[in-house]
């Protein structure tokens, strides 16, 4: 029977919509962002077209094969190892040179390939003219016009590949390096034919050219083959450098020659982002307005916010009341009123902050400003040793560190990637949010957002000093150079913000849903028992529990209660104020949580703050510490995160506290 | 001609490229980014702390360090 499964990977530049014509191919909701790496990972999609089943890999942006960054590594690895039927090339038409370099790369795998000239929009919109007969002719390959945003050209795209799939001839082409390389590339073709295993896994003329090249990658591949000592010598002998520059000079003298052919008045200036950014990076403006654009994004989080976050808070207060009044057995209504309601409730309060937060992250993702905010903060951060590419990770961290640690895969260098990734988890996350508002919001009164605020500040603060030591210690070195492509600005679309809003939201609705009313029903229950005591008091388990730990944060100002949130909050951070709503048992209590707060004398404004202090920083949650761990590959950088975290946030909320009282507060 | 290093360029300058000399990572990754010698280059701005610069290349921008910019050699194109 005939095969109808086909293999396709989608390859090309960083930031050229691959994601975009990936989703709109196999109806995901990938994210999609306007710089370059957004994707990480590969992903894989299906997509029955024609009774055919097409497999849709979606790969991580790369310049070249030459992998630099765990993400690049990630994008060659499948392509050159997991061999798919067909490669598409996604390339950029408004940016058509530089995109045809991974092309000449692409053709020399021996793969089939498949051009997707996608963003013509851009091309033609400018007034591009693009010979696309020409186009097939010169690269050997079909060139099928692409919209991605706007699902243009994706069937005919569909048709190319089943079309080569059926196809049984090879319709490459490649480019000549001149006399003197190719001599060379023949002389180790030569020695490496001498091995069959080799021959029968990669495409000798790519592999000579890339040993020629000095990829240390493709010299690891051959290291076991037979033919390796032979190579090795004969590499010796040659100034590597020297062909590495002639090789990538001889493919641009390539391009040269193909682009005037297939494209005419292609070089016009990026006018509109040019306009942009001579404000938005401006020399006496830029720095001005990204400060104005975080304040900005921090004062909508709330005020947007607010009229709903009261609207729940009220629907939970009225529900504890009459859900619980009217029950029986007793118990049933202890459970649901102050455990359930109380403590699930206190986190969804927060859920409209939450959407905005996302909403607002994903419009600077979409607009092209993140990759300008690298370019402005990068003198910065070079100073206090990262990268200023580290700035997009952190700034994702204020939505969720989880995915922020994943972004630093696009750090080329190893050593800038560590440091990232370890300062990432005091960067405030929207989890620690709820926290804030309404410790805050209970004893500053008019002043609450400037102490939220302030946490904010804080917490990046000691990112940056947490950054400076790790560099002069443990991490010795100077950050690597800064090579960054600069997108041109774009409209975000609604869609792509509303999908980034909805997904992460609803990661947050759906944590309320199982962890954390799991943590809440084993709190609940904890301080139910032992039989016979009053609900939430000392004698319960949980006062236990408080108990055992309170000598080590008593200095902090932290009662038994905080003690047990912070004990519980280790799992995720959102669980500290739902567990204070369930040990503060709003459930009898018509009024809500803030109020009961703010009656118990143990609960200062002074230890309010020192909880807040504590809890921002104390350590990632435990899905924060899975990453690390993943992305290190260490236990013991995982352990030193977490064993970090914890010192510095005891050190913090003791200097607050006690300086606090030493102030007289 | 005199040769002067893309560092020195003013925002607006045109130069071509004559010489990369950055060693490490960073030359083949320059070179992936369309720095190769005969490549036009366009110094279009400084950042607002005077470092990195963004340059246009090949018909897209680039942004690099002083450092790295000093070490890429140029001839001016009127
Ligand atoms: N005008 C226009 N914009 C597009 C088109 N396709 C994608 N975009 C936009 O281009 C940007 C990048 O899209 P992505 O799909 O994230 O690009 P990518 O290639 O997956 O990027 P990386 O994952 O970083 O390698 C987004 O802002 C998209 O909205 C298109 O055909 N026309
Ligand atoms: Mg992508």
């Amino acid at each position: 029977m005939e095969n109808r499964k086909i293999r396709v990977a989608l390859a090309g530049n960083p930031n050229v919509g691959k994601t975009t014509l990936f989703n709109t191919i196999t109806g995901s909701r990938q994210h999609v962002g306007n710089w370059p790496g957004v994707t990480v990972e590969k992903k894989t999609g299906v997509r029955t077209y024609r009774g055919y089943e097409i497999e849709i890999t979606d790969l991580p942006g790369t310049y070249s094969l030459t992998a630099y960054s765990m993400d690049e590594i990630v994008a060659r690895d499948y392509i050159i190892e997991e061999k798919p039927d067909i490669v598409i090339q996604i390339v950029d038409a408004s940016n058509l040179e530089r995109n045809l370099y991974l092309t000449t790369q692409l053709m020399e795998l021996e793969t089939e390939m498949i051009i997707a000239l996608n963003m013509c929009d851009l091309a033609l919109e400018r007034g591009d003219k693009l010979y696309i007969n020409k186009m097939q002719e010169i690269l050997a390959a079909p060139v099928v016009q692409t919209v991605a945003s706007k699902g243009i050209g994706i069937n005919e795209l569909l048709d190319r590949v089943i079309e080569q799939k059926h196809d049984e001839k090879y319709h490459g082409r490649e480019i000549g390096y001149g006399d003197l390389i190719e001599s060379k590339v023949l002389e180790i073709e030569k020695v490496l034919l001498t091995d069959p295993e080799l021959i029968k896994k990669y495409p000798m003329r790519w592999m000579s050219i890339r040993l020629l090249e000095g990829d240390s990658n493709v010299r690891a591949k051959i290291e076991k083959s037979a033919a390796a000592e032979a190579i090795n010598e004969l590499l010796a002998s040659i100034d590597q450098e020297e062909y590495e520059a002639e090789i990538a000079d001889k493919r641009y003298v390539a391009i040269n020659a193909i682009f005037p052919q297939i494209c005419t008045r292609c070089n016009v200036r990026l006018t509109k982002s040019d306009m942009i950014d001579r404000v938005l990076t401006n020399k006496y403006l830029g720095i001005p307005i990204f400060l104005a654009l975080m304040w900005g994004a921090f004062e909508l989080t709330f005020a947007f916010a607010t009229p709903f976050t009261d609207m729940i808070e009220r629907a939970f207060v009225w529900l504890a009341v009459n859900v619980s009044s009217g029950l029986e057995p007793e118990w049933l209504a202890s459970l649901l009123g102050d455990g359930i309601i109380g403590g699930v409730g206190a986190v969804l309060t927060f859920v409209p902050n939450i959407f905005i937060l996302f909403f607002l992250l994903s419009l600077l993702e979409g607009s092209g400003y993140l990759a300008r905010a690298a370019f402005i903060m990068d003198r910065l951060m070079y100073k206090i040793g990262m990268h200023g590419k580290s700035f997009i990770p952190l700034l994702m961290g204020f939505g969720c560190n989880v995915p922020a640690i994943m972004a630093t895969r696009s750090i080329e260098d190893e050593k800038d990637r560590l440091i990232t990734l370890l300062v990432v988890p005091f960067v405030s996350c929207g989890a620690r949010l709820p926290i804030y508002i309404l410790l805050a919001g209970a004893f500053f009164g008019r002043q609450a957002g400037t102490v939220v605020f302030f946490m904010y500040i804080l917490g990046i603060v000691i990112a940056v000093i947490s950054a400076k030591l790790l560099r002069t210690t443990i991490v010795k070195g100077r950050p690597a150079p800064f090579i960054m492509e600069m997108p041109p600005y774009r409209v975000p679309t609604l869609r792509a913000s509303v999908v980034h809003m909805w997904d992460n939201g609803a990661m947050y609705i759906k944590k309320a849903g199982t962890v954390i009313l799991l943590g809440v029903v084993i709190i609940w229950s904890l301080a139910s028992f032992p039989w016979g005591i009053e609900y939430g008091s000392e004698e319960s388990y949980v006062g236990m529990l408080g108990h055992l730990f309170a000598p080590l944060l008593e200095p902090l100002g932290f009662d038994w209660r905080m003690t047990v949130a912070l004990v519980f909050g280790l799992v995720a951070k959102e669980i500290v104020v739902a567990s204070m709503g369930v040990l503060y048992g709003v459930g009898d209590n018509p009024e809500a949580l803030t109020a009961s707060l703010v009656a118990d004398p143990s609960v200062t404004a002074l230890s309010a703050l020192s909880l807040m202090v504590f809890s921002l920083l104390y350590m990632p949650c435990v899905a924060t510490l899975g990453v690390i761990k993943k992305e290190t590959g260490s236990w013991k950088w995982t352990a030193f995160a977490l064993a970090y975290g914890v010192a510095v946030a005891w050190m913090m909320a003791f200097l607050v506290y006690q300086g606090g009282r030493l102030l007289g507060y | 001609m005199t040769e002067i290093t893309l560092d020195t360029l003013k925002p607006g300058d045109l130069a071509r490229i004559t010489k990369v000399r950055v060693k490490g990572p960073a030359r083949r990754k320059l070179f992936d980014m369309g720095m190769v010698a005969g490549s036009e280059v366009e110094l279009v701005r400084k950042a607002p702390l005077g470092d990195p610069i963004e340059f246009q290349i090949k018909g897209y921008h680039l942004s690099i360090r002083k450092e790295e910019a000093s070490q890429i050699f140029v001839q001016m194109i009127e």
